[in-house]
């Protein structure tokens, strides 16, 4: 499966991809169907679980780094008069906080980059006032993006940098909102393209080796990003390299990535004074 | 990869190839053996190694050798479960080759019980992003599965006709062969088969398979992705092959 067979597609992504993991039960009523659709209801819903979770809390995670961005940002006032860009990096940082807290998220598509999709996707919904039942077809879309770039590479820091976790997230995030407002596959393919041809080469630098600094506001980056990407998609605009290409490119760089910027925690911020002292203290333990 | 797998899983953080990947790998060499296991070695190599405590990789990888799975609320208690069902947690650190950054090797062992249930079995396997795992090598034998199906380990003579044996009865039973994968010591030496099904072999079948000639040791690993219908082990630990 590549982008160039879901960009020809009359119609949803979603429908798309649905008709490539259930064959001839891809329609409502069939049993794999419904049992599909349940599992993802679950996964939805505790992605809403982790949102709700995260910003209730200010507890601090085990290095003591973050916890408390996500309930602060939530409860500050909106001095820039911006209630989605606020909306979404709050849900963004509520996810990965709980997950820095080992709570429990759903990984998308890995656990450092949980937050992206749940804060862009839930987020957008929540401000346009949308139910949840609108959100299973897009979850459907960022999944089958999510797997088409997998394909290519692994979805993992350790083999391509953030770029190969952050970048698939920001992508399915992207082409899930643009699917939510009523964009089609092209729409959304390129939406994903547009996302991710914004992150190459983002370095994966933990500080100390543990998924909060950067990750937790990377996340609320990146989930803005995908939102920005779904604006230009719904808008007619594409990406001018075509998004199996970009896909390419966001591979080789990844490889080219030293292993020190591969979630080793010893390169980028985590070599810093300041992070080095995190590592120090926390092997000490 | 299916989608629920790129949307999932639904999992404890903080990081999906080193906490529930980790757990993944664990819970599939649990289900290797038979007994719980007294003692337990984790060898880490290479990002493995370098952040395990970070991502919490030392907790989900005892917490899957306790039979937890990636999103059970009780796996960042997993040193204290361990400490209370008696078992030795060692962690050391190797070059394990050239393999996926994030490997592990994993042997248990256990008392000694009746019928040599006290074996001591290695599993290695890596954690190859978002949560999915490849399991290599068990017991030095140079295998391949995944954990996405159920799997069932058997390991047998190097002879004419047994792998066809083997298939025999899982074709009576009416299961689905996904993948196979055979690997030998020697010519005429032991031998091992993984094979992923789509569904587990019925405890006739397995009963039936253990009684096979030539056949020396078998296990049903179950599906790890989706958590359904891993067993739990019984009241005494024991899971059943």
């Amino acid at each position: 499966m590549t982008f160039e067979e879901v960009l020809a597609f009359d119609g949803p992504a979603s429908t798309y991809f649905l008709r490539e993991e259930l064959g001839a039960d891809a329609t409502p009523g069939t049993a794999e169907y419904e049992a599909f659709f349940a599992k993802l209801r679950d996964r939805l819903a505790a992605m809403r679980a982790s949102i709700d979770a995260g910003l209730e809390t200010d507890a601090k995670s085990r290095t003591g780094m973050v916890g408390w961005n996500a309930k602060g940002l939530h409860e500050a006032a909106d001095r820039l008069d911006a209630p989605l860009l606020k909306r979404v990096q709050a849900y963004a940082m509520a996810v990965n906080e709980e997950n820095a807290r080992m709570g429990r998220i759903v990984a998308a598509p890995t656990a450092g980059s949980a937050g992206t999709l749940p804060g862009a996707l839930i987020g957008v919904a929540d401000h346009l006032e949308l139910d949840d039942e609108a959100l299973l077809l897009p979850l459907v879309t960022a999944a089958g993006v999510g797997d088409v770039i997998s394909r290519t590479m692994f979805i993992a820091g350790s083999s391509g940098g953030c770029g190969a976790e952050i970048g698939p997230s920001a992508a399915m995030a992207a082409a899930a909102v643009t699917e939510l407002q009523g964009g089609n596959a092209h729409a959304a393919m390129h939406g994903a393209a547009l996302a991710l041809v914004n992150t190459i080469g983002l370095v994966c630098d933990p500080v100390g080796g543990y998924v909060e600094v950067p990750c937790v506001s990377r996340n609320a980056f990146y989930a803005v990003h995908a939102v920005a990407a779904a604006q230009l998609a719904l808008a007619g605009l594409e990406s001018f390299i075509p998004p199996d290409e970009v896909v390419g490119a966001m591979a080789s760089v990844g490889r080219l990535l030293p292993p020190e910027l591969r979630e080793t925690g010893e390169g980028g911020i985590a070599d810093t004074p300041t992070g080095r002292r995190v590592a120090l203290r926390m092997a000490k333990r | 990869m299916g989608l629920l797998d790129v949307v999932g899983p639904v999992m404890i953080g903080p990081s999906s190839s080193h906490t529930a990947g980790a757990c993944r790998l664990a819970l599939l060499a649990r289900h290797a053996r038979l007994t719980p296991p007294t003692r337990v070695t984790f060898t880490l190599h290479g990002s493995f190694a370098k952040t395990a405590q970070g991502h919490g990789t030392d907790v989900a990888l005892v917490a899957g050798m306790l039979g937890l799975q990636p999103d059970d609320p009780k796996l960042p208690d997993a040193f204290d479960l361990a400490k209370e069902a008696g078992l030795d947690v060692v962690f050391d650190q190797a070059d394990l080759g050239d393999v996926h950054p994030n490997t592990v090797r994993i042997v248990s062992a256990g008392e000694p019980g009746e019928g040599g249930e006290g074996e001591t079995v290695s599993v290695t396997g890596s954690s190859i992003g978002g949560g999915l795992v490849r399991v290599f090598d068990v017991n030095g034998f140079g295998i391949d599965f995944t954990g996405a199906s159920h799997t069932l380990l058997v390991r047998h003579e190097d002879r004419p006709g047994v792998i066809a044996r083997v298939a025999r009865v899982i074709a009576d039973d009416e299961g689905n062969i996904a993948t196979l994968h055979s690997a030998r010591k020697r010519k005429g030496g032991d031998a091992m088969m993984s094979i992923e099904m789509d569904r587990r072999l019925s405890q006739v079948a397995l009963d039936y398979l253990a009684s096979v000639s030539y056949v020396h040791w078998l296990r049903m690993l179950p599906e790890v992705l989706s958590g359904d219908g891993v067993p739990e082990p019984d009241e005494d630990g024991q899971v059943h092959a």
